[in-house]
């Protein structure tokens, strides 16, 4: 075979870095002696996710397709694959307490998580259905493994082996949906499935549709939407914490960017085909984000539901983006979904650090009862907590009400009234799960308290979390420019 | 001196203060209180000065807003941060910034239990409410607006009564499902007009259909605030629940905000809803004054009368609005800061007293005048000011309000006159009760009369309210203009559109 052929590397070099470095880590914590090798693996797995983020930045220069189209890195692939790699690098940085405590010290921790993030930023970059599969799978099998990493622990067992059936059954659909769209496409390519459905205007064969909606079950799985959302309490709530944060953040970015790569990609022209099920799916996850999660116990239970609610809240970009229509309000409808999934993304990361901080006795504690009085025995951390949670609530002027702002605007743009309004409601209802936390570290009388003392990586994490949802709101400009021009990469044509 | 950006320095000065008492940390609890105590009473007090300022130099000849100041915010939805002040809006924001030093004033001694976050929590108010008062821009608007909700569910739920769980809910989940509605019309009135100022939504007309949609989310919003007849519920149990300066704050100048919303937005920029709609704000708000001036007759608890009695109060200023005459407007922005004046007075009068003997029923006291002299005749002198006595704020506000609405609909006016008889007995007989009489009660046999420091904070709410009652026009001048201006816009504009159905029948 001439050199010739070989493909152009430099669109996947942050991936081919993170592939090799994963070797690198595996190797490097195999032949380093047992003592230290995790703590040792871990700093170096969250040198290499950082070292990968101006990788990334590489390669912004418009828009370049390798392996034969199979692959495609653009601006939009740049937004979210920065936020994956920030968010798996952070959670790597809070577990490092968590394992020690728990005596699940192992150096394959931080490695499965380097492996699932490679995988995400494969799928965010998938330019065919095929490679949307493999990158789809490299991160599944890394995190089902990871959710089951408390071996000794029925529940962690139980988490990760719910998580792969069900994670299983979601590919299986995927899959089969897939097939559909070949058989009846004839490619796997999204540029030439997107080139065939322009060219058909609106003579789409039965067979793609039901293959786009077995495609859309299988990604609304992954980003855990109802009514494929059952999984999430029981897998949040068994799973080892910090493998919480992480399921919570990062393949959820990673999915979503999937999810809008492929729906805006290939499908774009079939707006009419699917709008009307993705406004379904995000109406179902913010009334069962509101309502579901009044009655929990368990904080990182309460955290599941309240995902689902943000992801229902972020679909309602998606819905404008499935509109028919000017293709600025489409992408106005993607960006508003960036700026959301990245004030998402940090108020997450903040709220899982303050329930990893949950501590009595050195044993970590999971109840909302527990954080009783809070504020009394460590004032800085119940500041911030609420801070958290009148973000996720979206009371003003925090981060939480800008991301819930641009949503909603991009909705009234296209006049989807009724899911604007929906979704409005479902806020004032689920801003009463959110302050029942507040009242409970603020309102009622301490009876046991938490342990006190904070590393000095958890406070770090704790400040520039908080810092940035605060502030969030003087200097917007980063974050809104940054999802301009992701935005504006999918409606480049 | 002109292009110092005096608003933001009014709005984000408490701030400052903020960030001084965080940096406040001593092992001492009582020195940590101390200073936190007194960085809030000087950043308070030179807010409130500066704010002064405004008035100052205010220019009475121009309905235009002034001391504007705009920047790039967030250019992506063509929303800036802009600010100003005209005639309507310029005496809330001193309002507010005097409200807040007397409360930091009311809350000394009384509050002894996590100062520190007391006293930013009413900075952080403080910031909000000028803010609101003062924003141009409606995103800008509705986050001061809305964010007032973060510091208020604080006061109340930690410094509170005994239910302060249920009243801090309440207050949260019912202004929050009144305004998240008002989001939504603020967001299709950007899309609709393609811009967020204020001032150019002024004159932006809206069509015909669409006004009633946002004329009714915007209500949603206002008439919780208000509040209105029959979304008024959460009142009572808030302010009986807050600590006094909280109840102080949420009557004085939160329950204005919806007042306010009325003629910052509905009046003007939906001026033909607003025409069509004025009928059920009459019937509410004549309910609202005669209903809950029965209601508050009845009650037990001191606070829980004031606040129904600040119900009946807002009633009038809804029908002054909506009578939407000269007289009528100003009439109701007299009322607004009478009754802010006033009825902070009033919680705080009765915040004396409980600091004292612990109780707010009315049973609980009975002949105070013996022992308490000075508080008789404060209480006396608030107690007529908000029965509407001449030459009292109070009375100035509601002859306005009843003159403007007697050109207009004269059956409301009757209806309201009636809830200023009823008004006059609820207060009346509060008075007697506690202060005439037999002082026969063990407990307060040793009540001590005011101190000076209790004095102090009543002595400015005295002379606003007998400046205003006396010499109102030094208020109705510097609002004469801003309010001409509207009522001339809401009526050629409701002219415009008779004209169109005209031709086109």
């Amino acid at each position: 075979m001439p050199l010739a052929t070989l493909p152009s590397l430099t669109p996947a070099l942050p991936e081919i870095f993170l592939a090799i470095a994963a070797m690198l880590l595996l190797m490097l914590g195999v032949f380093s002696s047992e003592e230290n090798n995790t703590r040792m693996v871990s700093y170096a797995s969250v040198l290499v996710l950082i070292v990968a983020i101006p990788f990334i930045g590489l390669v912004t220069e418009g828009r370049s397709v390798t392996f034969g189209g199979a692959f495609v890195t653009d601006t939009f692939a740049v937004y979210i694959k920065a936020l994956v790699l920030v968010s798996a690098a952070t959670v790597i940085i809070m577990s490092k307490d968590y394992l020690k405590t728990q005596g699940i010290e192992r150096f394959e921790f931080p490695v499965l998580i380097v492996l699932a993030t490679l995988g995400m930023m494969m799928m965010i970059s998938a330019n065919d259905l095929i490679a949307l599969y493999l990158g789809l799978e490299l991160q599944s099998l890394s995190l089902y493994v990871i959710a089951s990493f408390q071996r000794d622990s029925a529940r962690s067992a139980e988490a990760g082996l719910k998580y792969f059936v069900l994670g299983a059954l979601a590919s299986g659909l995927l899959l089969y949906g897939m097939s559909m769209i070949y058989g009846f496409a004839g490619t796997t390519s999204f540029d030439t499935l997107a080139r065939i459905f322009h060219d058909s205007h609106n003579h789409i064969s039965v067979g793609v549709v039901v293959g786009i909606v077995f495609m859309l079950a299988g990604l609304a799985f992954k980003v855990s939407a109802v009514p494929f959302h059952m999984w999430t309490p029981d897998v949040y709530e068994g799973a080892p914490t910090p493998v919480t944060a992480l399921f919570a953040v990062a393949p959820k970015i990673a999915a979503m960017g999937l999810f809008i790569r492929v729906m805006i990609g290939p499908f774009g022209e079939l707006g009419a085909q699917w709008q009307q099920i993705i406004i379904f799916i995000s109406v179902a996850s913010m009334l069962l984000g509101a309502f579901a999660a009044i009655n929990q116990t368990n904080i990182k239970r309460l955290m599941a539901y309240s995902s689902i609610g943000h992801m229902g809240y972020a679909l309602i970009g998606l819905a404008v983006a499935g509109a028919a229509g000017d293709a600025a309000l489409r992408a106005d409808g993607v960006e508003s979904m960036l700026i959301y999934l990245g004030i998402y993304m940090v108020v997450n990361i903040g709220t899982f650090a303050c329930i990893l901080l949950m501590k009595r006795d050195g044993r970590m504690v999971e109840g909302i009862d527990d954080l009783v009085g809070l504020s009394k025995s460590n004032p800085a951390l119940a500041m911030i907590l609420s801070i958290f949670m009148f973000s996720m609530a979206g009371i003003p002027p925090l981060a939480g009400f800008l991301g819930k702002l641009y949503v909603f605007q991009a909705a009234i743009q296209v006049e989807l009234y009724a899911l604007a309004i929906i979704g409005v409601l479902a806020s004032v209802v689920g801003a009463y799960y959110y302050i029942r936390i507040i009242k409970v570290m603020y309102f009622d009388d301490p009876v046991d308290e938490l342990d006190r003392g904070i590393s000095l990586e958890m406070k770090t994490i704790l400040v520039v979390t908080g810092v940035v949802i605060i502030f969030f709101v003087f200097y917007p400009a980063p974050l809104l420019t940054g999802a301009e021009s992701a935005a504006a990469a999918l409606f480049h044509e | 001196m002109d292009n110092m950006p005096w608003l933001s320095i009014i709005t984000f000065a408490p701030l400052v203060g903020v960030f001084f008492i965080l940096l406040i940390r001593d092992d001492d609890k009582e020195i940590v209180a101390r200073n936190a105590r007194w960085v809030a009473l000087w950043i308070s007090l030179i807010t409130f000065f500066v704010s002064l300022g405004i008035w100052i130099n205010f220019d009475n000849s121009t309905a235009n807003f002034q001391f504007v100041e705009k920047s790039v915010w967030m250019p992506g939805l063509n929303i800036a941060y802009h600010m100003g002040v005209d005639g309507i809006s310029m005496f809330f924001v001193i309002l507010s910034t005097i409200l807040t030093v007397l409360c930091i004033g009311a809350s000394w001694i009384t509050i002894t239990d996590r100062v520190k976050e007391y006293m930013i929590s009413f900075l952080v108010l403080e910031t909000l409410m000028v803010g609101m008062f003062s924003a141009l821009d409606l995103v800008l608007f509705y986050i001061f607006f809305e964010g007032v909700l973060i510091p208020m569910f604080i006061i109340i739920g930690v410094w509170g009564g005994a239910r302060r769980n249920y009243a801090a809910y309440k207050l949260f989940l019912y202004t929050l499902a009144g305004s998240v509605l008002m989001l939504l019309a603020i967001l299709t009135m950007m899309f609709q007009a393609g811009t967020a100022e204020i001032p150019k939504l002024l004159t932006h007309n809206f069509p015909a259909t669409l006004q009633p949609w946002l004329w009714l989310a915007f209500f949603a919003s206002f008439a919780v605030k208000m509040p209105m007849w029959p979304v008024h519920t959460w009142l009572p149990d808030a302010h009986v629940e807050a600590p006094t300066a909280g109840s102080v704050i949420l009557a004085g100048v939160l329950l204005k905000f919806g007042g306010y919303g009325f003629l910052r937005f509905s009046l003007p920029m939906f001026p033909l809803a607003s025409a069509d709609f004025t009928p059920l704000i009459y019937t509410l708000s004549i309910i609202a004054v005669i209903y809950t001036s029965l209601v508050a007759l009845a009650q037990e608890d001191m606070k829980k009368l004031i606040a129904y009695s600040s119900v009946a109060h807002m009633g009038f200023v809804t029908i002054g609005t909506f009578a939407a005459n000269t007289q009528g407007i100003e009439g109701a922005i007299i009322q607004m800061l009478s009754h802010g004046v006033v009825s902070a007075a009033l919680f705080l009068i009765v915040g004396v007293v409980y600091d004292r003997i612990h109780s707010r029923d009315i049973e609980a006291y009975s002949g105070l005048v013996h022992r308490m002299p000075k508080y008789a005749l404060i209480f006396m002198i608030f107690m007529m000011a908000s029965v509407g006595l001449p030459g009292t704020s109070g009375f100035v506000g509601e002859f306005l309000i009843l003159v403007g609405t007697f050109k207009t609909n004269t059956w409301v006016a009757a209806f309201a006159t009636t809830g200023i008889i009823l008004g006059a007995a609820y207060m009346l007989y509060l008075y007697r009760r506690v202060i005439f009489g037999e002082l026969t009660k063990e407990n307060l046999k040793s009540i001590l009369d005011l101190n000076r420091r209790e004095v102090a904070i009543f002595a400015p709410l005295l002379l606003v309210v007998f400046v205003m009652g006396i010499y109102p026009s030094l208020f109705l001048d510097a609002m004469h203009a801003s309010v001409e201006n509207l009522v001339e816009r809401y009526h050629s504009a409701l002219a415009a559109a008779q004209h169109i159905s005209v031709v086109a029948k």
